[in-house]
């Protein structure tokens, strides 16, 4: 198998990357590098192996555990925006979306 | 039996006043606080000099002198009013991964090149309610993603470009990854001890290549509220120091549940690691992989590790050989399973809520699509192309499923030699630290280093690494110990049993 510059773009459009000519051309020089080594792994014969999702569910005392859908933090609006790029009272600021 | 009781004795009670302050062990440096031989403030402002005056490791990213300082006289009116910590005044710095609210919290990435933390990580608080006091930030590969340290976006201080982190045994070389700037802030003796993240082996690697002693824990011993996401179900916080000793102390503080604010917190008591420290290792069952011993490892390494394992059946230890059959599957299983949570989390980084958003751009989709590119270096793109490809229809069961299934297979590999060993040993990575710039070209290369942390990071299990000599160059040669899941306390026992009868981990870089 091998990835074309076609399905670098159809990638870096579901990532929203802009990539450059000169990037994408790396990046699919490199992606392919790296799926060569992923190949071995395609012909392991996984017939039954449940997927392990989470190193912590092989310890069968410990489940995941869910909680109550409920806030749990105290309001911080001030603090969190501190660091956003477009405030205004209050709310994240963005490119218009619906004309 | 007695004769190892003596020589503990004698090797860890050193006179605080006999070495300079910064030689000294976590261990000894907080005895010395609570003996008042030292104040918190003449130690947080001696490693702030110190720190200082090697700015060109780079090995620190933000620091601030007043924070630091106001925080050591705040331990030491807690030392004089008696409500001292465990570790109180004692100096560390945090790996830029965790955030914190006195300080800048970048990630190594561009996204995030000012962003100010609302709170601290879990693993910050826990320390600081220990009494830790907080030297600064450590550089790292931007979001955790590398083995190198040469993937950080991020000017350290003192300098006035980016530039690589230095290995202080050769500063031609890279001190490893991701957690670089806490192994050569450690191994320049820039401060007693650090945290540190281990998703791949981002503890274990770095330590090994600076010759200093660093452990993961279990996955969901230590919480994961506050470290900036790169891989959920395999990032890991830890502590890097000069001795297994220290690593027990620090651990001790980090881990816990943080059942309300980290989901896969595991609901198991902190330990105290100090309690077994010292006892014996008679009759430990050590376990080979001969997978871990094959082609891919580099004499120098092999030799340094054999001879440490004599010494283990000197301490008498038993080496039993083991197999993990699927040691190089776990490459390209890591490799799929990370970059997929790694695309999920790095999605937060839009350039709406917090950190860089682009100039200009066109519309709402061209301004992710901007923000992401200028945001993102190299290492983090490719990692979010390999997720987002693995992750998508059509592909998903070939490739992120598939990986899944074989991660399990790998989690009862071990299962299997666990029945046979108590812990298991190998090498941390196939080779010394390598030069800055020979692996920069080619990620591949730098994926296939990382062939002997993997298999343990993918089932969970603890790990650490210890210096057991030194290989081509001069450089410093780690061993790994993984033990089976909450064994931390039985790999430092053994650590600490190994750095009792030999000084490998006493060694300084010349020039620190």
């Amino acid at each position: 198998m091998s990835l074309t510059s076609t399905d670098i773009a159809r990638i870096a459009n579901l990532a929203r990357l802009e990539l450059s000519a000169t990037e994408s051309e790396r990046m699919l020089t490199q992606m392919n590098d790296f799926f060569d080594i992923v190949e071995q792994m395609r012909a392991v014969d996984t017939t039954g192996v449940e997927p392990l999702a989470h190193p912590v569910v092989v310890l069968s005392e410990f489940a995941l555990r869910l909680r109550e859908d409920v806030a749990s933090e105290p309001n911080q609006r001030e603090a969190n925006q501190r660091s956003a790029p477009a405030v205004e009272n209050g709310l994240f600021l963005v490119p218009k979306v619906i004309e | 039996m007695s004769n190892f009781v003596k020589h503990t004795m004698t090797t860890s009670t050193s006179s605080p006043s006999s070495t300079d302050l910064h030689d000294q062990s976590v261990h000894d440096l907080a005895q010395a606080l609570r003996d008042k031989k030292v104040s918190a403030v003449e130690l947080a402002q001696h490693f702030l000099d110190r720190l200082n005056a090697h700015a060109n490791l780079g090995a620190f990213v933000a620091i601030d002198s007043e924070t630091t300082l106001a925080q050591a006289r705040a331990a030491d009116a807690r030392i004089s009013n008696g409500t001292a910590g465990a570790l109180e005044g004692v100096p560390i710095a945090h790996k830029d991964i965790f955030v914190t609210k006195d300080f800048v919290t970048t990630a190594g990435s561009r996204m995030l090149k000012d962003y100010r933390s609302p709170f601290d990580a879990t693993v910050v608080a826990k320390l600081a309610a220990q009494g830790v006091v907080t030297l600064g930030k450590l550089n790292c590969d931007e979001f955790a993603m590398g083995s190198s340290n040469e993937n950080s976006a991020i000017c350290a201080i003192g300098h006035s470009t980016v530039e690589p982190v230095r290995n202080p045994w050769d500063t031609t070389r890279i001190p490893g990854g991701s957690s670089g700037g806490s192994a050569a802030a450690v191994a320049a003796r820039l401060a007693p001890a650090a945290t540190g993240t281990d998703t791949g082996g981002s503890i274990r690697q770095p330590a090994s290549f600076c010759g200093i002693t660093g452990i993961k824990p279990t996955y969901g011993r230590a919480s994961r509220y506050g470290m900036v996401a790169f891989a959920s179900s395999l990032d890991q916080a830890g502590p890097m120091a000069r001795s297994a000793q220290d690593c027990a102390l620090l651990l001790s503080a980090m881990c816990g549940p943080d059942l309300d604010r980290d989901s896969t917190s595991l609901d198991v008591p902190a330990e105290d690691y100090l309690l077994k420290l010292n006892d014996s290792i008679e009759g430990l069952r050590i376990g080979i992989p001969k997978e871990f011993f094959g082609e891919g490892l580099a004499p120098d390494v092999r030799t340094a590790i054999d001879v440490a394992l004599q010494e283990y059946e000197k301490l008498g230890a038993k080496l039993v050989p083991i197999t993990l059959p699927r040691t190089e599957l776990s490459i390209p299983v890591y490799y799929i399973i990370a970059p997929a949570e790694a695309s999920s989390n790095l999605s937060r980084f839009d350039g709406v809520k917090f950190g860089h958003r682009a100039n200009k751009f066109a519309d709402l989709t061209d301004m992710y699509k901007k923000t992401r590119a200028e945001g993102f270096g190299d290492e983090a793109k490719r990692r979010i192309m390999i997720g987002a490809y693995v992750l998508s229809h059509g592909y998903y069961d070939a490739y992120y499923l598939q990986a899944q299934k074989i991660r399990r297979m790998i989690a009862d590999d071990f299962q299997s030699a666990f029945k046979d060993c108590d812990v298991i040993a190998g090498p941390v990575a196939p080779t010394v630290a390598w030069k800055i710039g020979e692996k920069s070209d080619d990620p591949v290369a730098n994926y296939l280093a990382d062939i002997f942390t993997l298999p343990g990071s993918l089932a969970g299990l603890p790990g650490m690494s210890i210096p057991v000599g030194f290989g081509a160059g001069g450089m410093p040669v780690g061993m790994q110990l993984l033990g089976n899941y909450f064994q931390e306390a039985r790999l430092l026992q053994a650590a600490h049993r190994f750095q009792q009868a030999t000084d490998w981990h006493a060694h300084t870089p010349k020039g620190f």
